[in-house]
């Protein structure tokens, strides 16, 4: 998306954008186009985030596992350029939602979504999606690194083939720009014949997070993407997330609510299928409204 | 004391018994090749691979009948994988839901332990029957109905082992169906899908009764698809059986052959399976 560089101003929560958010002042965003039409749904604390541009809005959802509700009827926005973390105990419908958002639920038989999904106010759940470009448009990087058994530039190059005809260079280029991306070139550029599954567990789920990026998506779908790894790899990738926010709209799933602290710019907590609280990040973490969210974040159940 | 006596008789009762089936098993095949290698390869000399299969009370070799496994265990394998991995491509990627796939794996597991002489015979009706001669493509239809069902289950066992999570990621970056399967999946399952065509070859190469009833033999050297065709276990049926010299020698050589060549199968297979990374 384009002209997203006006950093609005998020009025009572504390400052908790990227270190070059310099509190500026309020600013008119032009390029809210066709999602400005689309008012934040009613959970969604529309006093706290005034003026964001929805990426994504999520209108109430439910979804299915065969006939048990998974979803209970769940509205929130994702806000462009921003990190939207996903907290709450295994089982609550983190994951579940985020299959939704590129639907990947899809490949399986006996899951079915209602509601509405809108991506820049289109409805993804209508029949007539073509889900290819839809994935294409919204990449998901899962829990476990999973690096396509070839090699390192063929896993980048790979998807950039399917959908562009590139001389050589160019393609390497892209390659190159994706590693850049995902903060694995360093390591990386000597050997990029060597097989994906030759790197350590977080270089590949680095190389999974460059083969998203390489597809220039618009929102990127991160599911747990660090949980299998050690924490200077953590560290990697949360860099990575900060970076990649510039130019993209990042929902996380995580477990590590320091980790969902520390790279978004809001928080949903989730529980037993139901949206219990949506909002900034910052005052999520310090003072939440809900009984349920002090709770869990607290590190009394869950 | 009493208690642990006996149970420590018992045990070493037990385990001699096992020691002794043991030695029984191996005995037997070390006899089995031991007398193999010994008589086969005192006949295994260049001529058995530049001459044809001689008139009784002459010398010859084996030149016809290595040719004629060799052609017609290609055309076998070439009919049969092609239709085995796309049967069981669609067993363990499309249909995996699917009525038809339960339907079509009870088929296969019959058909993997059908006696190859049931097969000979049916294409005996369906094919020499009604040309009304016996031909190598008869020959090598009967063996591809033999390696159509351990390709069908080592590709279904085979994609199967390919992690779903790898198929997600794929369908993520909105790469269709179709080259998920091609350029993913079977990637992934290579080592494990080239093991299966390795041991449907090593099936087939010492299959006897299906050719018997299809290609029947030929003395001759012959390229002629649609005559019959001589092959390496025919001929060692044929020579074995047989009271002369030469050619009791020639079916010991044969077997040599077909057991050197199915050893080596399995060991190449065996080398690919244990090189697929765990996951």
């Amino acid at each position: 998306m384009t002209g997203m560089n006006d950093v609005p101003n998020l009025s009572p929560g504390p400052e908790v954008g990227p270190p070059t958010t310099a509190p500026a002042p309020e600013v008119e965003t032009p390029a809210m186009a066709p999602a400005s039409e689309v008012k934040a749904p009613a959970t969604a604390p529309a006093k706290l985030i005034l003026n964001l541009e929805q990426k994504v809005s999520v209108r109430n959802l439910k979804f299915y596992y065969g006939p048990s509700l998974a979803l209970k009827n769940i509205s929130l926005p994702l806000y462009a350029n921003k990190v939207t973390a996903f907290i709450g105990p295994s089982g609550c419908g983190k994951s579940t939602l985020l299959r939704v958002l590129n639907r990947m639920y899809d490949l399986y038989p006996n899951q079915k979504a209602e509601g509405e999904v809108l991506l820049d106010g289109v409805n993804i759940l209508r029949p007539e999606e073509d889900l290819n470009l839809l994935r294409a448009r919204v990449g998901m990087v899962f829990q476990k690194p999973t690096p396509f058994p070839m090699s390192i530039h063929d896993n980048i190059a790979f998807g950039i083939k399917l959908y562009e005809k590139l001389p050589k260079s160019e393609l390497d280029d892209r390659v190159e720009a994706a590693l850049k991306r995902a903060a694995l070139w360093g390591e990386v550029k000597d050997k990029l014949n060597a097989s994906g599954l030759s790197l350590s567990g977080g270089q590949q789920q680095r190389l999974c997070i460059a083969r998203t990026v390489a597809l220039r998506p618009e929102v990127i779908l991160l599911d747990e993407p660090c949980s299998a790894l050690d924490p200077i790899s953590t560290a990697k990738i949360e860099e990575t997330i900060d970076e990649l926010k510039e130019n993209y709209t990042i929902a996380i799933v995580t477990h590590n609510m320091q980790q969902a602290a520390r790279v978004s710019e809001h928080t949903a907590f989730m529980y037993l299928g139901e949206l219990i609280e949506f909002g900034v990040t910052a005052q999520i973490f310090t003072s939440p409204e809900k009984k349920q969210t002090q709770n869990y974040i607290t590190g009394r159940f869950g | 004391m009493a208690i642990y006596d006996s149970r420590r008789r018992r045990s070493k009762f037990y385990l001699g018994l096992c020691y002794a089936s043991v030695i029984i098993g191996l005995g037997w095949l070390a006899l089995i090749l031991g007398t193999l290698l010994y008589e086969g390869f005192r006949g295994l000399t260049p001529a058995v691979f530049a001459q044809m299969t001689p008139p009784p009370g002459s010398n010859g070799g084996l030149l016809n009948a290595i040719t004629g496994s060799l052609i017609m265990t290609f055309l076998g394998v070439a009919i049969g994988t092609p239709l085995g991995m796309l049967a069981g491509t669609y067993m363990a990627e499309y249909g995996r839901y699917s009525k038809l796939t339960f339907f079509v794996r009870f088929i296969n597991d019959i058909l993997l332990s059908a006696p190859s002489i049931v097969i000979g015979l049916f294409i005996y009706e369906v094919m020499v029957a009604r040309m009304g001669h016996f031909s190598a493509l008869a020959g090598a239809a009967a063996l591809s109905v033999i390696v159509i069902p351990v390709v069908v289950r080592t590709t279904e066992d085979m994609l199967l082992l390919v992690p779903d999570t790898l198929r997600e990621a794929a369908r993520a970056l909105g790469l269709p169906r179709s080259i998920v399967i091609g350029k993913v999946a079977y990637r992934a399952a290579r080592a494990g899908l080239v093991t299966g065509v390795l041991l449907a070859i090593a099936r087939i190469s010492g299959e006897t009764a299906p050719l018997l009833f299809t290609a029947l033999n030929n003395q001759f050297f012959s390229t002629n698809l649609n005559a019959p065709m001589s092959s390496l276990p025919a001929v060692i049926f044929q020579f074995a059986l047989s009271p002369y010299k030469e050619w009791q020698q020639l079916a010991w050589t044969g077997a040599l052959l077909i057991t050197l060549a199915v050893l080596a199968l399995s060991i190449t297979a065996r080398a690919l399976q244990t090189q697929r990374p765990a996951k």
